[in-house]
């Protein structure tokens, strides 16, 4: 079990992190939700071992993290996948494997042995002399997924791993960390912005502004957004939340040219809506369940995508 | 993308022994593959000293007399410092990459490694210096065109100055490109510290007095051009350091460079996270 305890990490005056905690029980996934600059790839960052701990503890099983001599066992038990892939462009394929092999200690028997395995299972077997420049992003994420979980982990970080990759290459690289999880019981922390990634999670931790917002599965997180959200679309909102407030008492959110309304039952709210507005006003109106994205917005007040 | 990967490792499993030295030969065998990829690149770190030596050679052949060595020609004693110049551009050249392995994620894969960060450092160091000697080779094939017999040249002293000045500078472009945040800008300082250091390293003219003379003395590639012209011929030496001092100067240059390096590489740095 990983369990971070305190952890903070500052850059000069910015304040990147801040007294951080989280528990990834054997075999869970977890996810960091945060949008870019939220504090989750430095969480990650100092989990994975690439920056020095100097604020709170972390620990493997255990073995703390940071503190010679357990920190290379912990370091040997983790398996990171970056935001940019760990790969040297220039080189082949083999050639990048090979090498991480000789990196994480493998002997070269269990080197090939493992490479091969990997490769197979990931569909890059057949590209092995290519040079990693020439290959999609797609493909380049699972080369670099091979890389992180060459020494066998028993924890996989995963930094935004669909970044820059189409919904394709998204979707074989997530069947891939199911499949694994169903057949090998593979432990995955993964930061990321995208709540679809999220919600692949057993649990998740809402990050913002270097701190934990809140934690939960993600249905309870989405129950914390109450019922539906209509959606009201107009040129002219400041009309339309003026009248609404005054004729049924209502209050939105502002997102962009939309009012989002929370209701218990959408479907009802709508002909009052209607009722209450006048011809033209609005453009559109729509009712949908809340998405995690939703629920971001209503825990931080602001936008995942910010 | 469905086929079957074996299970994860039992928590906690100890790496095995080889994660330290499996880094260093893996970094090392890197800079190997890159040279097989990247030889016309290479060639030309060595291809510009010699193009410089020749044409300093000649035009200054006439007009540069080598003071305590009359009769001997520039190109001759300029040679040595061509040696150098190479080692120092292969130094520079080689670990720039540090900087594109950071921007480009490849630094992140090694630092998380269950290995100490010595190993990395030593590593990158020993990789670049393995491409400096492969290029030493091609400059000592030509050192006939400069005046020097090749059964002459003290071949263990070449290896040993070649080894020590190549870890040192690579050591000190190491320290440098991690500390620096682009390419553009460690070339900028590169240009402003090691050329003019090389400049006043008695490679182009013999280690004088004054203040030019305490900066030559206190510069570690002055001992680096001495300890390459002791190898190549003892006499083309006589105006600089003894062969006991260039070498125990670059030792001490080569140990402290490995040191700074190492320490900077333990630095926390928002660059790498």
């Amino acid at each position: 079990m990983l369990v971070v305890s305190g952890l903070g990490q500052r850059f000069g005056d910015l304040v990147a992190l801040e007294d951080f905690a989280l528990e990834v029980p054997s075999g869970a996934w977890v996810a960091l939700l945060g949008p870019n600059g939220s504090g989750k790839s430095t969480a990650l960052a100092l989990i994975a071992g690439l920056l020095p701990i100097t604020a709170g503890r972390v620990t493997f099983d255990g073995l703390v993290h940071g503190a010679s001599p357990t920190d290379v066992r912990v370091r040997a038990a983790i398996g990171v996948v970056f935001q940019s892939p760990s790969l040297d462009p220039k080189l082949s394929v083999a050639e990048n494997l090979g090498l991480c092999a000789l990196i994480r200690g493998l002997s070269s028997t269990e080197g090939a042995a493992r490479i091969a395995e990997l490769t197979a299972a990931l569909g890059v077997a057949d590209r092995m002399a290519s040079l990693v420049a020439e290959l999609s992003g797609g493909l380049r994420r699972r080369v670099d997924l091979a890389r992180a979980l060459l020494a066998r982990p028993s924890i996989l970080l995963l930094d935004e791993p669909s970044a820059g990759l189409d919904e394709s290459a998204f979707r074989r690289l997530w069947e891939f960390l199911v499949q694994s999880r169903a057949r090998d019981g593979l432990t995955v922390l993964v930061a990321t912005h995208r709540p679809e990634e999220a919600e692949l999670c057993d649990r998740i931790v809402v990050i913002d502004g270097g701190k934990k917002v809140a934690e939960d599965t993600p249905d309870a997180l989405k129950r914390r957004v109450s019922g539906d959200l209509v959606i009201l679309e107009s040129d002219r909102l400041d009309e339309v939340q003026s009248i609404l407030a005054q004729t049924l008492g209502l209050s939105g959110r502002r997102s962009a040219d939309q009012l989002v309304l929370e209701s218990e039952a959408g479907h009802r709210l709508v002909p009052r809506l209607a009722e209450a507005l006048p011809a033209g006003l609005l453009r559109a109106i729509s009712v949908r369940r809340p998405s995690l994205a939703d629920v971001f917005v209503k825990l931080t007040g602001s936008s995942l995508a910010a | 993308m469905n086929r079957s990967v074996t299970p994860s490792a039992a928590p906690g499993r100890a790496p095995s022994g080889g994660a330290t030295w499996g880094t260093v030969s893996a970094l090392v065998l890197r800079e190997l593959y890159r040279l097989r990829r990247e030889r016309s690149r290479w060639t030309g770190l060595v291809l510009q000293p010699l193009l410089l030596w020749a044409i300093l050679g000649a035009g200054l052949r006439d007009r540069f007399v080598v003071p305590g060595a009359s009769g001997l020609d520039y190109s001759t004693f300029f040679f040595p410092g061509v040696v150098v110049m190479t080692l120092l551009f292969t130094a520079i050249f080689g670990t720039m990459s540090v900087i594109e392995d950071r921007q480009q994620g490849f630094l992140q894969g090694v630092i998380v490694a269950p290995a100490p960060r010595f190993a990395l450092v030593l590593g990158k160091v020993l990789g670049v210096t393995c491409i400096a000697l492969v290029q030493m080779v091609l400059l000592v094939a030509v050192a006939p065109l400069a005046g020097f017999s090749l059964a002459g040249v003290q071949l263990p002293m070449l290896v040993a100055a070649l080894l020590l000045t190549a870890i040192g500078l690579v050591a000190v472009g190491f320290a440098m490109a991690w500390r620096l945040p682009s390419t553009q800008a460690y070339h900028a300082v590169m240009s402003v510290v090691l050329i003019p250091l090389w400049v006043l390293s008695g490679a182009m003219f013999p280690v004088t007095g004054g203040v030019l003379g305490a900066i030559m003395a206190a510069n570690p590639m002055t001992y680096a051009v001495a300890a390459v012209r002791h190898a190549f011929a003892g006499g083309l030496a006589s105006t600089g350091p003894s062969p006991l001092v260039s070498f125990s100067a670059l030792l001490a240059f080569a140990v402290l460079a490995l040191l700074v390096a190492t320490r900077t590489a333990l630095r926390p740095s928002r660059r790498i996270a």
